[in-house]
């Protein structure tokens, strides 16, 4: 008699706290670090609307108010705990930070990050640590080219797409340029990007390159000097990968000199200036964004880009740039894989479930479909366009004329083959449509 | 010929930019034998400040040409108030420390002034492009030159007329040199050294902000603004020699006309050239081309 009681008390408390017991598990958020620029020049025009970007999608996801089918709560249910980190100061302060996130403060997934150098950085610590990590933009073609990571993606194509998409455009919409130049910041980001272009055009026009190109440092700010050469110089049209400050500054002091009217002027990350400098963006500039994002992708009608842009306005009180979709994308992709990756196990899924889910996968995002089909499903692949400014005074803002864009397996290597060797091969299996 | 005349010009344009943010940095380290860190916040402050009025004078209406009172303004401002408040509640104790504490002291208030900086204006960029604007472009050698760029020149002219003529002609420029030649001796002698050392400090504080007041209208005013020049105006001073004011004429020269040259001629050197200047400097003279030689105490 005793016996029983002493198990129908357990059995009452056991029955007492095991829903309870389930359900605390089930509140258990998800923690996701989101790093971007918060501070420095590339903080203003970019770390900042990246960040925001993905503060507005992760709001919607813990609401479950993201237009359908991804209108559940959480990630495969459980709410997103997110903690917001600057990118600034560096590889090794980021190595460090990535090492306090993963091993101290138990983040779940860490996502985001702009600089090409900081992923490189970053990826051999990813897989040291076993930790799923998203990178949401950084843009060197090597981190899955040069390494086949298991727990490291990347949801946007990387730079190489950028230029071959360029130098397309320039080849439909220029075909008299008979020189070409380039001014790009002299480190990983620049140098890849002029690789790339210079390969690509080599590939596509009879266009000769300048042997005098301009590799000013990082957030140098004065280029009056380099400008007297870009003018000088007998190439018609110039090839810039500036983004931040730096673009900002360039754009100035090449407008005061007529640079924008005597040179036809490719910005490949000009996109993310154009909201801030408004009637300040020279007209009959080629602009970029990095992909189908930003102001190239404005008059897209479909149901999550009309969300997003609708929220990110709600919110922000102005319209997303091109980096706020690709930190939105990245939180995106990072919800399917943990939804579908429950749907499959039936239960909250573990972190090696989430990947597989992730890896391989293809999805609407709210602007371009998006399909992981590089470094073994670890690299996204999507289109990538341009188009030509021109202030519309009615509208009172920039608009682009002649937007063009070309599929994703027209600018993008195919699987296994890398970027460079790709180009230089003549850009073999290239499916322009 | 147009060539070289645009890499004259690009190298004078370039130039007196360096000089006008070294000059300060050059001064402070004459008299007071404080290698100031501090001297990139006074540039970035001096930017910041500029930008943000000549932005709320162009909201509020005012006339483009404003821009130019308000850089002026801004530098005066800046440079009373950050150098006072630095040199009064901080560098005063200190003087009597090693220097190595009085550049960590400088260094520590650069990382202040840095994080204030994102507590007062945020991390988004500030425009203030009417000044420039305004002055529109002239040609010059074949191409298209800002005419505001040019009056760069101009400023760094005056600048360095200015300080020579205070410092050979007037009687304050001779208790400036007594305090340079012999800090001790000219405190025996009765010199209010503590005054030369407050003065000093504010110039040249105003000197830094000018330089980047003066740049905000031509770059977009950003978060960090004032790292890099402390480099750049480092190098400059040491091939010049520390304190001596046409020394950093002379090295802002150099410095300018070899990159301009860099640029045009092999751009792949552009990034190398300023420090192979001041290397090869420091080779033949340590001391840097215009340090005045000093007499050994015993």
């Amino acid at each position: 008699m005793r016996q029983f009681r002493k198990a129908a008390i357990a059995a009452v408390v056991a029955a007492a706290l095991t829903p309870a017991g389930v359900a605390v598990a089930q509140d258990k958020p998800v923690k996701m670090s989101v790093v971007s620029f918060l501070s420095g020049p590339a903080a203003g025009p970019f770390g900042v609307p990246a960040r925001n970007g993905a503060e507005v999608v992760i709001l919607a996801i813990n609401a479950g108010k993201l237009p359908a089918p991804h209108n559940t709560k959480g990630l495969a249910g459980r709410p997103i705990e997110v903690e917001y980190i600057d990118e600034s100061g560096g590889n090794t302060k980021q190595v460090a930070e990535y090492r306090n996130m993963v091993e101290k403060r138990g983040v779940d997934v860490a996502l985001g990050y702009v600089s090409s150098g900081t992923c490189e950085a970053l990826t051999p610590v990813a897989e040291e640590l076993k930790k799923l990590t998203v990178y949401a933009v950084c843009g060197t073609p090597r981190i899955f080219e040069e390494s086949k990571p298991q727990y490291v993606f990347r949801t946007m194509s990387h730079a190489t797409s950028d230029n071959v998409a360029a130098a397309y455009y320039v080849r439909e919409y220029f075909p008299k340029i008979k020189g070409y130049t380039g001014i790009n910041q002299n480190y990983a980001w620049g140098q890849d990007s002029w690789r790339d272009f210079d390969a690509a055009m080599k590939q596509l026009t009879k266009a000769k390159a300048s042997t005098k190109l301009q590799w000013p440092k990082l957030f140098q700010g004065q280029y009056s000097t380099e400008i007297s050469a870009l003018l000088l110089d007998k190439a018609d049209l110039i090839h810039s990968s500036f983004y931040d400050g730096d673009l900002e500054s360039f754009i100035f002091q090449g407008q005061t000199r007529g640079l924008f009217k005597k040179k036809q002027v490719v910005f490949t990350v000009g996109e993310t200036s154009v909201y801030r400098l408004n009637k300040r963006m020279p007209e009959g500039v080629v602009l970029g964004a990095r992909g189908p994002y930003g102001v190239i992708v404005l008059n897209r009608p479909s149901a999550l880009n009309k969300w997003f842009i609708a929220a990110y306005k709600d919110r922000f009180g102005s319209y997303p740039p091109g980096p706020a979709y690709q930190y939105a994308q990245a939180v995106l992709a990072t919800k399917i894989a943990y939804d579908a990756a429950a749907k499959k196990a039936g239960a909250f899924p573990s972190q090696d479930q989430v990947i597989a889910q992730l890896k391989g996968a293809e999805f609407e995002s709210f602007s371009t479909h998006v399909k992981m089909a590089l470094g073994d499903g670890h690299q996204a692949i999507t289109e990538n366009g341009y188009g030509i400014t021109k202030w519309d005074a009615k509208a009172g803002e920039v608009k682009l004329e002649k937007v063009k864009f070309y599929p994703a397996e027209c600018v993008n290597p195919p699987a296994g083959v890398k970027s460079v060797d790709w180009i230089n091969g003549g850009m073999k299996g290239a499916k322009c449509g | 010929m147009e060539t070289a005349l645009t890499i004259l010009l690009d190298g004078l344009v370039f130039s007196s930019y360096l000089f006008i943010v070294s000059l300060g940095l050059t001064i402070i380290f004459g008299v007071m034998k404080i290698l100031n860190v501090t001297h990139g916040s006074f540039y970035a402050w001096g930017a910041y400040t500029a930008a943000f009025l000549i932005g709320l004078a162009a909201n509020a209406g005012w006339p483009d040409w404003a821009g130019f009172a308000i850089i002026f303004f801004a530098a005066i401002l800046v440079g009373l108030v950050l150098g006072l408040i630095l040199e009064r509640g901080i560098l005063q104790f200190m003087y009597h420390r090693d220097e190595v504490l009085i550049v960590l002291a400088t260094f520590g208030s650069f990382l202040v002034l840095e994080d204030t900086i994102l507590l007062v204006f945020g991390v988004d960029p500030y425009f203030a492009f009417q000044p420039m604007q305004l002055l529109g472009s002239v040609e010059l050698g074949g191409i298209a030159r800002d005419t505001y760029g040019l009056t760069l020149i101009g400023l760094a002219a005056v600048l360095a007329v200015t300080s020579w003529l205070v410092l050979r002609r007037t009687h304050w420029g001779k208790l400036l040199s007594a305090v340079i030649f012999d800090r001790e001796l000219a405190m025996a002698m009765g010199l209010n050294v503590s005054r030369v050392y407050i003065v000093t400090f504010v110039i040249g504080a105003m000197l830094g902000a000018l330089g980047g007041a003066y740049i905000a209208p031509t770059v977009s005013v950003a978060p960090g603004f004032g790292v890099d020049v402390i480099v750049l105006s480092f190098a400059v001073v040491v091939i010049g020699g520390m304190g001596s004011v046409p020394g950093a004429m002379i090295g802002a020269l150099a410095v300018g006309i070899v990159r301009a040259l860099a640029v045009h001629k092999f751009p792949q050197f552009e990034l190398f050239v300023i420090y192979a200047v001041m290397a090869t400097v420091l080779v033949f003279r340590p001391e840097g081309l215009f340090a005045p030689v000093k007499a050994r105490k015993i």
